[in-house]
């Protein structure tokens, strides 16, 4: 199995796609969880599809790259719509998140179906970004995708402090003069990247485990940021490739969700025993305490 | 009934059942959880199918329900344990939920009913075609009565329980110490909303339930500040999106249950510019509103001020305006021209001079930092 990591071609590229989208979106899921903006990933990922469609019914092209574009528009306009219902109405982000994120998504199937009922075969395969299908990357998405999330990391990586500031603190950031509106604007355009590359491997619906999975379960092992994105993006890795090996080896399992439950163990298991902050610990710990004070009072 | 009836109905009743409690769930701050919850009950849905052996109703409800509930209860204790945020909590655990279902599905019932793409958006297409049938005789089409009887029960809820739930939304800690619980109303209206997800799932699908839920009564809050008006308004916007969503699904041959969602949508963005009060289009006036009123106080003060004092030519000329209010000259002839139109200035040449009534009010305004 393992060889043929090296050897297969589509596996190749599936392990490759599936790795480089959890390293990305577990690196800028940390910035987001940390904003309390876990959900605004699946937000931008369902406004992504009318985008898709809209990139394939303009140009008639199903290259990666014009199709992403479109999503990435997509997703962007969903953000700034956000933006504006929430600081200029006063809609709660909860609602805002959820009317974007429904609209949307609905436009987006109307446009779907319209595409598909016009019955010409080439046109079919759109679909594939419901629920994603690793098993379909070619080397080109592949090269795609590494461009996008190349480009997205190392951002990350130049304006590290200036993130970081305003993941803990952004009234802070704008008092120190760092413009706290235009890094907030940047971070939701990275997040719009990661939800583009997630699309075609994990889909519309499961990206948003893939920003939050990560970042919550790496929160769990370290109290400083620079581990937490460093480790938030090997577990998106882990996830990523392990669910795209499950997935290879039997044609009725889809990838998306197989990578998913990969990161959802990855995910429980954190919560549950990682060293400090496990929830396994804390029990044991408050059980010695009960029987330390049964003790105690028995000395009495 | 002709097949078009069917679907037309059903959707319609989709809507309302959705939309009653809609109002509630926007000022309860819980439309995410209800895209958790539509999501989540796909596992439930499945594990009811394939207890039955077959596609089965009861099974199916009480299945989804369960998983419904599960997935509240898995949230809040996520929440509870202090290591993971209240968003963060639902974007672990619903897709948790929906993968497993899909994994499921795709694995162990790859070519029955239970498709992928019906999943996400429903076939209400079919409406007219699932038959209820009670010891083989046929009542007509399945979804108008499971729509129908949900509406009622949707009714019924909010009909009785209005004014608890009005006391719990509003004012939690008021209603424990009156003697409500609010965690009760809690868990009574997550299980209705549960059990509306599953009777529109089929119709519509786990993500447009969503719109249908919070998309009509988000609009209806622009509109009104009232809470009986608003669900009134959000079950007439709701049962519109549905109507006109059909329409437009028929004229592009499109999915009906994402047509209903894009109307949703259009409703809410017609409202979201012009709504009366909260639209865009009545900020932005209100705003330029208050910053001539506000320019026209600030004329009339500094005018005030320098008032009788040997530099009072220099001040009070429109040219001066300028350099001390850093205004534009078209802001400043705008502003002069408002501040004469009220009868507070008189404007000869370029000279400024307050009017009795002008002088006033500015006497009024500058008090505060006299």
């Amino acid at each position: 199995m393992l060889i043929e990591l090296f050897t297969d071609y589509t596996l190749r590229n599936v392990a490759l796609g599936s790795a480089l989208l959890g390293i990305v979106s577990g690196a800028l899921g940390c910035f987001a969880v940390l904003r309390r903006q876990g959900l605004l990933g699946d937000a931008l990922a369902h406004a992504a599809l009318p985008g898709i469609c809209i990139a394939f019914l303009l140009t008639g092209s199903k290259a990666p790259l014009v199709l992403l574009v479109g999503a990435a528009l997509a997703g962007w306009l969903a953000a700034l719509l956000l933006i504006t219902a929430v600081r200029e109405i006063g809609i709660s982000e909860d609602s805002a998140l959820g009317i974007v994120l429904s609209t949307f998504f609905g436009f987006g199937i109307v446009l779907l179906t319209f595409i598909n009922r016009r019955g010409d075969a080439s046109q079919a395969g759109l679909d594939k970004f419901l629920f994603g299908q690793a098993a379909t990357l070619v080397t080109e998405d592949v090269q795609t995708m590494a461009l996008l999330g190349g480009a997205a990391l190392l951002l990350v990586a130049a304006l590290y402090k200036e993130l970081k500031l305003l993941a803990f603190d952004a009234e802070f950031a704008a008092s120190l003069g760092f413009p706290a509106r235009g890094l907030s604007v940047l971070l939701t355009s990275l997040i719009v990247i990661a939800v583009v590359i997630g699309l075609q491997t994990v889909g519309v619906v499961l990206m948003a485990a893939m920003l939050v999975g990560p970042a919550v379960a790496a929160r769990q092992w370290t109290n400083r940021l620079g581990v937490m994105v460093i480790l938030a993006a090997a577990f998106g890795a882990a996830s990523g490739v392990s669910g795209a090996l499950i997935s290879v080896s039997d044609k009725n399992i889809p990838t998306g969700p197989v990578i998913i439950l990969s990161l959802t163990a990855i995910v429980l298991a954190s919560l549950f025993f990682a060293p400090a902050r496990g929830l396994a610990w804390d029990a044991i710990r408050r059980r010695q305490q009960r029987a330390n004070m049964g003790i105690e009072s028995l000395g009495h | 009934m002709s097949s078009e009836m069917v679907i037309l109905l059903t959707g319609a009743l989709v809507a309302i059942a959705c939309a009653l409690p809609g109002a509630f769930l926007i000022l309860r701050r819980m439309a995410m959880m209800v895209d958790a919850i539509s999501h989540a009950i796909l596992p439930g849905l499945v594990a009811g199918y394939f207890l039955a052996r077959g596609p089965d109703l009861l099974a199916g409800f009480a299945g989804a329900v369960l998983a419904a509930v599960l997935t509240v209860s898995l949230v809040e204790a996520l929440q509870n344990t202090g290591r993971v945020g209240g968003e963060s909590a639902i974007g672990i655990v619903f897709p948790a939920m929906f993968a497993l279902g899909t994994f499921v599905v795709s694995k162990y019932f790859a070519n029955v009913h239970l498709d992928a793409d019906a999943i996400l958006y429903g076939n209400i297409e079919f409406a007219a075609f699932d038959l209820l049938y009670i010891n083989g005789v046929s009542f007509g089409p399945q979804s108008l009565w499971v729509m129908g009887s949900l509406c009622l029960i949707n009714l019924l809820f909010i009909g009785l329980l209005y004014k608890e739930l009005k006391l719990a939304t509003f004012d939690p800690g008021l209603a424990a110490a009156l003697g409500f619980s609010p965690a009760l109303l809690h868990y009574a209206l997550m299980t209705v909303v549960s059990i509306t997800t599953v009777g529109a799932f089929t119709a519509v699908g786990a993500i447009l339930v969503v719109a249908l839920f919070v998309v009509p009564a988000a609009t209806a809050w622009l509109l009104t500040d009232r809470l009986p008006r608003m669900i009134l308004l959000a079950v007439l916007i709701g049962a519109l999106s549905a109507v006109s969503g059909y329409a437009v699904a028929i004229a592009l041959d499109a999915s009906v249950a994402g047509s209903m969602a894009a109307m949703t949508g259009v409703f809410f963005g017609l409202a979201f510019l012009f709504a009366p009060q909260r639209g865009l289009a009545a900020r932005a006036r209100r705003l330029q509103r208050q910053r001539v009123e506000f320019a026209v106080q600030t004329l009339l003060v500094h005018l005030l001020n320098h008032e009788q004092s040997t530099e009072q030519k220099a001040e009070s000329a429109i040219s001066h305006l300028n350099s001390e209010l850093r205004w534009s000259n078209r802001f400043a002839r705008h502003i002069t021209g408002v501040a004469q139109r009220a009868g507070l200035l008189k404007q000869t040449g370029d000279q400024l001079a307050l009017t009795s009534q002008g002088r006033a009010k500015g006497e009024q305004r500058s008090e505060p930092y006299a």
